[in-house]
């Protein structure tokens, strides 16, 4: 879909002020419902959020000592256990999903954003925005028919695979449209001092575009952490320690979903534990990357 | 082409120095994006040759089949492709409203210091794992509307189709307001940042001539970003389409088609989720492949539609490149 | 050089995540070597003694003693271990998880158990594809199933029970229901508490008028193979119109998924009923009925009746076993074997020692685990079965040598 750049002068008018109720009385009025709206909106937004976090964390925070961290799943009569190998494989998983998605979902991007005709660019964003309507659990259907089934094993890069297709869409769509929103300007300046366009696009189109695309970035890999139905056909799940890359692995939501509900206590407080390890190491990441990208003062 | 017509693009040969770099960048791009369309067409063929048997044995008629009985082997679709569809439409609509609301207010209103951890906090709707939404409506939300909502609605608007029915709180409607909740994220970090583009330019014209602040954003603000927006929403359908844990442990996975949104009903993802690792090839297992390919259908079918609105957007305003 | 910093950060913060994911994966096999002493090291999740109390439902008694607590071991999960990876039937996880833990610890520390609950069906689709050493299933293989993994045989483990489990309050005696009113409940016909079928089982208890809210599995399973073969031999009606599996077109209810799924459905939803494994019944403190079975006696569901249950059964060739409905007088109705899943020939696991490691834990659970069976409210096979599961297993064999030698 393509993100116009539009500016005033590109003879689209702007909704004047001529359309409209003329009373400046009513118009106020108007714009002080439709803001009240817009607190609403946000009321909207924030409650249900607080509610589920909230008691994901009061459900969660008790689970959480150094047992949990270091050790491995045990019985449930055990009260000393824990999903050590569950946090390091989500890490695991994720970096494998990042290292194949991010060159490709950037690059891809790039050229659709830079240099594609816009016949191919209708075709790419087409094929894009089909991955992206592709539920979970059919990409682990189909990384497991052409990873697991040649290999005659779950493994750790079958689930990286699947996460990777989904953070795929994402990745690309944001790209592009922040590329596009990115003045000609900006590139031209770069141009007329005699820049290649490579460098034109890796040095001064991209960095402009950064903010949005780590959005973009975060967004996928927040989804992808989230997954559970594909690594379920993938990566199957291991409790015991990840012995390399070929292997079954297992990842924090996998934790969540089998022992959610469960009639054991421990199990139950360790899946809320998971819960809340997997939605922090999201925001820590999400603060970090934020902090790395501020952006400058002003508009 | 002249580069200062269509902003945003690079001419199609830069000629400084350094610029040897350029047709081998220009290749590895290319061969980048046309991955993601190998990947879309693999994925295509492989659904389709594992759906083969079904499309033998059902044809169209699984489109406007209502049984799915795995023991006398007939399958049927459409029960599945209504929940898929109203649970998707319910949640684009209440997320995107929400969603644009709050990213109008994180954009234009919200002051500096709120700004940014307000932000923090809608993305972090969208680190909540799926598993956990569908826990927190079965345990919180399920209970909740029951006590507190169902009964209101019942009481305002139970003579209309929409809620009639014993509500047990695994239904319609908790599934598509949980799917909101999942979408609302997608939509409102993409619209805000969407919006935060729009240049100073067009909001202080607006202002110059003396409009309210609703109408700088309505009439300046929203309609520059309006692709943009158009976007997020695509986005968040896609999302809304496909998920799959918690709609199925929320939905009643009973496949019906009911007006009624305090019914239970069953969608296409959450009948794969639960029955695909449980069937073994054969007509069951061609039949969910086929639900699979039913949903990418519906995606393509809805990506087109939103496409040709976006055309038409743009050549309004004469500018049509999609 | 602002923008360069930036970037420069940036770039350092994303690729940081991707960094750590790779530095892990590369010496995820040696961090393990360095893992402190876990208390139930290389095992798979083990199901812990069950302490049921008594409750409003089937009044248990108590169990004899609680298993031993786990002891702290040490020991190296890595290089020099065996990984025997399983996958299938969440009913037999207590029990499976008990045995990996204790094999693993008292018997032979090099072998190492990953088994995930995926469902019976996952467990068959699995060991079919040859993806997993072993499978756990409570349904056995169709005949269609046998054709497309040839070769593959069944292990009987333990016996459990499949119970009506509900939610009715101000009923505190259990109820008492038979295979009329259950395929009655589960089909529609008989849609109220106060229904006179189920008045006429349970004289003297003030039913509620309300509604039966059924609830059913979602996803495929075991225990709906299992309830479903009960419904399907006590009412003809049922065996057409819907019949048995894993996954059947169920004529009214709400789907759960997996046993948790539907145990919460019936906590919540008042007036509820639905089908569980005893143990979720148990755990989760749920009421669940009282059998009245063919021979016309009201049993409770314990690890009795389900012996009784699997008794004077004819045992086929293949193990392929059915126990619902039982002549026994003492036998509860609802009850199902659950298996092993293992190529004959082995062909699917990929070296000797795993073969060989697979082929004595599954003795030593036909022997010393079966001792651990009734306390966590499984029944182990009778005498003469075991005789027979003895002979079977000898005749495992891993490149042509059997692997059971005992």
């Amino acid at each position: 879909m393509a993100i116009q750049a539009q500016p005033l002068t590109e003879g689209k008018p702007i909704r004047d002020l001529r359309r409209g109720p003329a009373n400046f009385q009513t118009r106020r009025v108007r714009s002080n419902v439709m803001l009240g709206l817009v607190y609403v909106a946000v009321a909207a937004t924030l409650i249900p959020l607080l509610a589920v976090l909230t008691w994901v964390f009061v459900q969660g925070l008790p689970a959480l000592n150094v047992d949990f961290f270091t050790k491995l799943p045990g019985p449930a009569d055990d009260p000393h256990q824990g999903v050590a190998n569950s946090i390091v494989g989500t890490v695991q998983l994720l970096g494998i999903a990042s290292l194949i998605s991010v060159p490709l979902g950037v690059g891809a991007g790039i050229y659709i954003a830079e240099f594609g005709g816009s016949r191919y660019n209708t075709l790419l964003r087409f094929a894009t925005d089909v991955l992206s309507g592709v539920p979970s659990i059919t990409i682990g259907v189909f990384v497991y028919a052409l990873v697991v089934l040649p290999m005659r094993s779950f493994s750790m890069l079958a689930g990286g695979i699947a996460l990777a297709l989904v953070m795929l869409p994402i990745l690309i769509r944001t790209t592009e449209e922040m590329l596009r929103l990115v003045p000609g300007a900006v590139r031209e300046a770069a141009l007329a001092l005699g820049a290649p366009m490579w460098k034109t696009i890796m040095r001064y189109a991209l960095p402009a575009a950064l903010p949005g695309i780590v959005t973009g970035g975060l967004l996928a890999m927040a989804r992808a952490a989230g997954e559970t139905a594909p690594l379920l056909f993938t990566a199957l799940g291991n409790n015991q320690w990840n012995t390399g890359i070929t292997q079954p692995v297992d990842a924090l939501t996998l934790k969540v979903f089998f022992y959610a509900g469960q009639p054991y206590e421990i199990w139950r407080r360790e899946s809320w534990g998971g819960a809340v390890v997997l939605t922090l190491m999201i925001l820590i990441t999400s603060i970090l990357a934020r902090l790395a990208t501020r952006r400058r003062a002003g508009r | 082409m002249a580069v200062m017509s269509t902003p945003g693009r690079l001419p199609a040969q830069a000629t400084g120095r350094g610029a040897t770099g350029d047709p081998a960048f220009r290749r590895v791009a290319l061969i980048l994006a046309t991955s993601v369309i190998i990947v879309v067409i693999a994925m295509l063929i492989n659904m389709t040759w594992e759906s083969r048997e079904s499309l033998n044995q059902f044809g169209l008629g699984f489109l406007v089949g209502q049984v799915w009985d795995p023991v006398h082997l007939v399958f049927g679709a459409l029960p599945f492709i209504y929940g898929t569809v109203i649970t998707s439409l319910i949640a684009l609509l209440l997320a995107g409203f929400v969603g644009l609301g709050t990213a109008i207010f994180l954009a234009e209103i919200a002051p500096g210091w709120i700004r940014t951890p307000l932000s923090f906090l809608v993305e972090l709707l969208a680190a909540i794992p799926s598993v956990v939404y569908g826990v927190w409506g079965i345990f919180i939300l399920g209970p909740f509307l029951k006590s507190n909502v169902v009964p209101g609605l019942k009481a305002t608007l139970g003579g209309t189709p929409f809620f009639q029915g014993a509500f047990y709180g695994q239904s319609i409607l908790t599934a598509s307001l949980v799917l909101t909740i999942m979408v609302l994220p997608i939509v409102a970090a993409i619209s805000r940042d969407v919006i935060l583009t729009v240049p100073a330019s067009q909001r202080e014209a607006m202002i110059g001539l003396g409009a309210t602040r609703w109408e700088v954003i309505s009439r300046a603000v929203l309609p520059y970003a309006r692709t943009g927006i158009l976007g997020a929403l695509i986005l968040g359908l896609g999302r809304a389409l496909g998920e799959t844990m918690a709609v199925t442990m929320l939905i009643g996975n009973r496949g019906q088609i009911t007006p009624s949104l305090l019914k239970a009903g069953d969608t296409l993802a959450s009948v794969l989720a639960n029955q695909f690792a449980e069937a073994q090839a054969g007509l069951q297992r061609s039949s969910l492949v086929e639900l699979a390919l039913i949903l990418l259908v519906i995606s393509l079918a809805v990506n087109a539609v939103a496409r040709l609105l976006v055309a038409r957007a743009g050549q309004a305003q004469g500018a049509g490149r999609i | 050089m602002h923008l360069t910093i930036t970037r420069r950060t940036q770039l350092a913060t994303l690729t940081g995540f991707t960094a750590a994911g790779l530095l892990l994966s590369a010496c995820g096999g040696e961090a393990a070597t360095t893992v402190p002493a876990t208390t139930a090291p290389a095992t798979a999740m083990t199901g812990g003694a069950m302490t049921p109390t008594t409750m409003t439902g089937g009044a248990m008694t108590p169990t004899v003693g609680a298993a031993p607590a786990p002891t702290n071991t040490a020991v190296k999960v890595g290089s020099g271990s065996v990984l025997i990876n399983g996958a299938g039937a969440t009913f037999p996880v207590p029990i499976y998880s008990k045995w990996f833990q204790q094999y693993s610890t008292t018997v032979n520390k090099e072998v190492a158990f990953n088994y995930q609950p995926i469902g019976s069906g996952g467990g068959i689709n699995a060991i079919t594809a040859k993806t997993v050493d072993f499978a756990g299933s409570d349904a056995a293989l169709t005949n269609d199933q046998m054709s497309k993994a040839p070769g593959l045989i069944h292990i009987p483990t333990v016996a459990g029970a499949v119970v009506p489990a509900y939610n009715l309050k101000g009923v505190t005696a259990p109820l008492i229901l038979d295979g009329a009113t259950i395929t009655g409940i589960f089909n529609g016909d008989i849609s109220t508490w106060n229904d006179a079928k189920i008045a006429a089982l349970n004289p003297g208890v003030t039913l509620p008028g309300g509604d039966i809210a059924v609830v059913h599995r979602s996803d495929g399973s075991g225990t709906t193979n299992i309830f479903t073969s009960y419904l399907s031999a006590v009412s003809p009606a049922w065996k057409t119109k819907v019949g048995a599996g894993t996954t059947v077109n169920w004529p009214v209810g709400l789907g759960g998924k997996g046993n948790p799924g539907v145990a919460g459905l019936v906590q919540q939803t008042e007036g509820s009923i639905g089908y569980v494994e005893l143990a979720y019944a148990v755990q989760n403190k749920i009421a669940y009925a009282k059998m009245k079975n063919q021979a016309g006696q009201t049993v409770e569901a314990t690890v009795d009746s389900t012996v009784a249950a699997a008794n004077g059964i004819t045992v086929p060739e293949d193990f392929r076993i059915s126990i619902v409905n039982s002549a026994d007088p003492a036998a509860w109705p609802i009850a199902g074997f659950t298996y092993l899943l293992v190529y004959k020939d082995m062909n699917n696991i990929k070296d000797e020692a795993r073969a060989k490691a697979l082929g004595d834990f599954l003795w030593w659970s036909e022997h010393d685990g079966e001792n651990m069976a009734k306390d966590l409210l499984y029944a182990r096979p009778a005498a003469d079965l075991s005789k027979k599961i003895e002979t079977e297993l000898h005749s495992i064999t891993f490149n042509g040598a059997p692997v059971i030698t005992k």
